[in-house]
């Protein structure tokens, strides 16, 4: 298992702001290996969005090297990142953003329409993956007749369903209450320790960080620490 | 609602790109969703598309119950008119007074292949009856014009040459005409006014249907018309004019020769440099005039389906419309599918299919409201309109055109949105 999935190499990302330059990451290089729960923590202006959209593909670095799961990601184009996203990731937001008008089920579903994946098999491996977050009772309702954590327990579950490399998870909790958010970080921290998944979660609460293996904190678009809980 | 993690996904590595089937799925999914909107901005697209598809049908019969017309008044008709073609719109009656009676019978003395000359002059004047009156148009005539016209009369009879002869006050009545005047009653022998000139009517014909056919006139003889309506005269008062002369050529085949005869006659007899002055006349046979209508309505309906055809268009900025306040609403869900894989060109797709859901929707429920109009219009009796197949086709085809082509501005929107600044939408 000690092999990395993500490995970044002097990765820096600048912004143009008008005429300004922003130096939002500046030549940040570290691993993370397979079946770690990591955090990345940091004040706001930190880069640690920057970050994450970068380990997200949803973004590209202005200069440095991003190795996902054996793939170079620097240099894709759009669309290659757009499959990288659809084969590699699965995402957790604040606001679960779930599609207000359809049912848990169709939610979960959602990702693996745009892998082609036939109906048929859509449903088993949703079905499944909301029995994992335990779900399954739920899953014709709607976003709005379901709570703030059983929302986030479906887009976990949607996360989940396409076998990804890595979860990204960014503020999870934000949106919940503190009962809600320890019972969601520790489901976070049972599917890492039970299924191996490698998970990493951007919090600026020490709280949520707590339940990570290994925490990277960053200050002014450079990783200052790098410690194991 | 306890978590099972001993469930565990399989692998997955299929990564096709998306089926088309799914896409349109997706799209009637969002519009069902939110059916009021989808309805409301369908309505342009139907209310283009009916108006569209009836006003053809409707013009397509308007114009085969004129030919029908034409077709019914006698096949060889030739009908010579005053006034130079140049000069007014072809069809349109003209107040010329360059043709006259004795024009009419130096053409019956030429003895052409001819079933005989019509002369007419005529005005719209009030019928006064005794219990009713109506503005109609009424035809001084020959005795001749009930063969070269195929008029049949249902009851009385028609006027002889001894009543033209001595300018008898007989009138003979189009059936509408009379069904207004006398209603069901007796209407042989009575006697109606025009232009305080009473005249007694001695015939009814027989119904031909349509609006504008002999139905709605009435004939009296030409001399009687001669001597009591108004601009009977040339100007320099030494002959009666004539508003046309109907002839019926015996022979198909002798239309042509016909009518470069009396055109020559008729040119003699003006006193037409041969060079140079143009015809103060003008002849139509049954075959140009019927081209010419058909020119006329083909071009009419053109007009009336372009005009519905604009609504098409409004309609279609309708759908741009609620599709840019849609891509606005929906930034959120085009960042998260972007998130979690879909490309640009997955969401080019599904809000363009959207567009063409929405207006091959209105397109169809169009085309089923304005075949609905159609028939109502043929079960009216007023003419027959029907749906054809290729005006059906043209209004799906437009609409799915308006669907793509308003469509693709806010497609595009949508598809070319960064996931990052999607994602973080308020």
């Amino acid at each position: 298992m000690d092999t990395a999935i993500i490995a970044i190499n002097e990765l820096s990302k600048t912004y143009q702001m008008g005429t300004v330059k922003v130096d939002a990451l500046k030549q940040v290089s570290f691993a993370i290996l397979r079946g770690e729960f990591v955090a990345i923590m940091g004040p706001s202006g930190s880069g640690k969005s920057t970050l994450m959209n970068l380990l997200g593909c949803l973004d590209t670095p202005t200069s440095g090297q991003y190795q996902l799961d054996g793939v170079e990601t620097a240099r894709l184009s759009d669309n290659e990142l757009a499959q990288v996203r659809a084969r590699k990731l699965g995402f957790i937001f604040q606001q679960y953003n779930l599609l207000p008008r359809q049912s848990a089920l169709r939610n979960v579903e959602m990702p693996l329409i745009y892998r082609g994946v036939s109906a048929q098999e859509r449903r088993q491996r949703a079905e499944t993956a909301l029995q994992i977050v335990g779900m399954d009772e739920r899953t014709h309702h709607r976003p709005n007749e379901l709570s703030g954590g059983q929302q986030q327990r479906v887009a976990i579950a949607r996360a989940l369903v396409g076998s990804p490399a890595v979860m990204l998870a960014d503020e999870p909790t934000g949106a919940l209450d503190t009962t809600t958010s320890a019972e969601i970080m520790g489901f976070l921290q049972t599917l890492n320790r039970e299924q191996g998944l490698t998970v990493i979660v951007v919090t600026h609460e020490r709280d949520i960080a707590a339940y990570a293996q290994r925490i990277l904190t960053m200050r002014d678009g450079r990783l200052v620490k790098d410690e194991r809980n | 609602m306890a978590m099972d993690t001993t469930k565990l996904l399989p692998p997955l590595d299929s990564a096709s790109g998306v089926n088309w089937l799914e896409v349109t799925w997706m799209a009637f999914d969002s519009l069902m969703a939110n059916k009021v909107r989808s309805a409301l901005t369908m309505l342009g697209v139907i209310i283009g598309v009916a108006s569209v598809v009836a006003l053809i049908a409707i013009g397509t019969g308007a114009s085969e119950s004129i030919t029908g017309q034409i077709t019914s008044i006698g096949t060889n008709l030739m009908m010579v008119m005053p006034g130079s073609s140049s000069n007014r719109a072809p069809g349109m009656s003209t107040s010329a007074r360059t043709l006259t009676l004795d024009d009419a019978k130096a053409i019956e003395a030429l003895n052409l292949p001819i079933v005989g000359v019509g002369p007419q002059f005529g005005m719209t004047a009030q019928i006064v009856a005794p219990a009713a009156d109506k503005n109609v148009t009424i035809t001084g005539a020959a005795v001749a014009a009930q063969t070269i016209q195929n008029l049949t009369v249902a009851n009385g009879r028609f006027f002889n040459e001894d009543e033209v002869k001595s300018a008898s006050a007989v009138i003979v009545l189009g059936s509408t005409v009379a069904k207004d005047l006398f209603g069901k009653g007796q209407v042989i022998g009575q006697s109606v006014r025009i232009r305080d000139q009473t005249f007694r009517v001695i015939g009814v014909l027989e119904s031909k249907g349509g609006a504008g056919s002999v139905d709605d006139t009435a004939i009296v003889p030409i001399t009687i018309a001669h001597q009591r309506f108004p601009n009977a005269r040339t100007p320099d008062g030494n002959a009666y004019v004539v508003s046309s002369i109907a002839l019926a050529v015996k022979n198909k085949e002798d239309v042509d020769a016909v009518q470069s005869r009396i055109g020559i006659l008729l040119r003699e007899r003006h006193r037409l440099k041969a060079n140079g002055s143009e015809d103060d006349f003008n002849i139509m046979n049954q075959a140009s005039m019927l081209s010419m209508l058909t020119t006329i309505t083909t071009l009419l309906t053109a007009l009336l389906a372009a005009i519905a055809g604009i609504s098409l268009l409004v309609g279609g900025i309708g759908i741009m419309n609620i599709m840019l306040v849609s891509v606005t609403e929906r930034t959120r869900e085009i960042g998260l599918r972007k998130a979690v894989g879909a490309q640009s060109r997955d969401i080019l797709l599904q809000f363009i299919f959207e567009a063409i859901a929405l207006s091959l929707s209105g397109g169809v429920i169009g085309l089923a409201l304005g075949s609905i109009v159609a028939l109502l219009v043929t079960l009216s009796g007023l003419l027959s309109a029907s749906v054809s197949l290729g005006a059906a086709a043209l209004a799906m085809g437009f609409s799915v055109a308006v669907g793509v082509f308003f469509g693709i501005y806010p497609a595009r929107r949508a598809s070319r949105l960064n996931p990052i600044d999607a994602l973080r939408y308020e």
